[in-house]
Parts: structure tokens; sequence; C-alpha cells
């Protein structure tokens, strides 16, 4: 497994969900700030294709059917593991 | 329902291990002022809330401090690794080797187990957010004595931000309050009452 290159896609999904979670936080109350909507907006597309880049290579990011198909064997059982890394 | 991701919220890192801060810094972990208090007080509060938008903000806030939590518990679990008996014990954590090993487990600073008294919840949701709010300068408060007691700057940088976090919690848990005090002003109640119809 190439630990660098997943660690440095991980951080570049790390980044833009930081956006994310920020801008999610401050619209929960400013609901009507229709810039930080589209800021959010654009986070989440951003946020989507690193994710997928990262699952079609590392398998799913997320539980549950959440993070997208599996390759054999079973990715989501593969370390490491978050406070691994 | 909630969905596990399979990454921090922020990559944690150690410049060498330190069993000695470990056990100062796992009270974020299992103290009354640590995350888990934090997650599970927003979390639990929700159900006595008065408008979608303080529902949705003790949701989100109460699930970045369950990713808190996790960076808190990957911080022990790497400033521990490696260590041995006589490295716990001479870190002062002997009793933490003796009873857990490097298993975590829930104290404060002091040993002092997790207790559901840390968790506050009137029921009245401006008493519950003027909680939070103090609950999130609590936090802050025991950031700063944490990176006063560390010179590794990379434990630092995490734990500057987990600080920094704790400031923007509270801005928007100030927004709230003013937002549902302003809610519950037009039904004309106040603290629980009604004072009409």
């Amino acid at each position: 497994m190439n630990c660098e290159k997943q660690m440095s896609m991980l951080k570049k999904i790390q980044e833009m969900q930081f956006v994310a979670v920020e801008l999610n936080l401050y619209l929960d109350t400013h609901p009507c700030d229709v810039e930080a909507i589209n800021d959010f907006n654009c986070a989440v597309q951003m946020l989507e294709k690193r994710k997928k880049a990262y699952q079609d290579e590392f398998g799913p990011l997320l539980n549950f059917g959440f993070g997208g198909y599996s390759k054999e064997p079973w990715q989501w059982a593969m370390g490491p593991w978050p406070w691994e890394m | 329902m909630w969905i596990y991701e399979k990454s921090l919220e922020r990559p944690v890192k150690i410049s060498r291990p330190d069993p000695a801060f470990a056990k100062l810094v796992i009270t974020q972990y299992g103290g009354p002022d640590g995350e888990l208090s934090a997650s599970l007080r927003y979390l639990n509060q929700r159900y006595s809330m008065p408008t979608d938008k303080a529902k949705a903000l003790l949701t989100d806030i109460g699930t970045e401090e369950l990713a808190h939590m996790e960076m808190i518990a990957a911080l022990v679990y790497k400033l521990i690794e490696g260590a041995d008996p006589k490295d716990m014990e001479a870190a002062g954590w002997g009793g933490q080797y003796a009873q857990h090993n490097h298993g975590l487990f829930w104290t404060d600073a002091n040993g002092v187990p997790w207790s559901a008294k840390y968790i506050a919840c009137l029921g009245d949701p401006i008493t519950d957010l003027a909680e939070n709010m103090a609950a999130e300068q609590k936090a802050r408060t025991t950031y700063e004595h944490l990176i006063d007691l560390t010179d590794d700057p990379c434990v630092k940088d995490t734990l500057r931000f987990l600080w920094q976090r704790e400031v923007v919690h509270f801005q928007r848990f100030g927004e709230c309050l003013n937002d549902v005090q302003e809610h519950m002003s037009k039904m004309n109640t106040w603290c629980g009452y009604e004072m009409r119809k």
C-alpha cells in the first residue's frame, strides 16, 4: 500500500471537509447568507470529487454503504485506522 | 443514525512519546470539560430545543465534538505507544498500567472516572444554551492549561486547533441563544412559563 499517497489524498479531504464543517456551523445560525450557501455548495462539490478519488483507490471512507463499493477483499476492514496514521 | 468516517477531522502528530503528558491530556477525553462530556451534553439537549436552528446546531456541534474526542484518543494512543510498565510508572501513570495497560479509560487528569454529572440538561433552552457557552469557555481554558504543560510543537498544534474550535462553538451558541430568546419572546413565553393563552 502506498501510505504516503494515501496520507496526502486524505489530507486534501480533511482540508475541504474542514471548510464544509465551518460553513455548516455558520449556516446553522445564518441560514439566509446566500454567499455562504454558495461557498458551502462549492466545498461539497470539491469534497465529493476528492472523496471519490480516494475511495476508488483505498476503499470506503464511510461504513454501512455510505462510502461506495468495495473491492475484494473487504476494504473497510483494512488498516491503517485513523489513530494509526 | 451516525456514520463512521475513517478519518480524523485533522491529522494528529507527535514528536515523541510522552506518557506523562498523556496522563494530563486524558482529561479532554473523560474529564468534566472534555470532548465526551461536550458531545453527549449537546446531542442530549436536542430533544428539548424549540427551534429547528437550535436542533441543527446541537446536532452538528455534538457530532464535531465526537470527532474531537477521537483526536484526543489518537493523541493519547500515540503518546503512550511503545511505553513499557516502567515508562508508565516513571511518568506517574503506573495506576493506568495496572488497571488498563494501554487501553483508554474515561478519566480526568487526576484519575477521577467520567460521570454523567458532567452533563447538564435542565430542559429549558435558554438555561441549556447558556450552560453550553460556559462549557465551551471551560474547555478553552483547559486547552490553554494543557498547551502550557507540553513542549512538543506537534502536540501544541493539535491542542491549538481544538482550542480554536471551542472559540467558534462559543460564538455559534451565542448566536443560537439570541435566536431562541427572540423566538420565545414572540411566543410570550419566558423561562418555560406560558404568560398568555
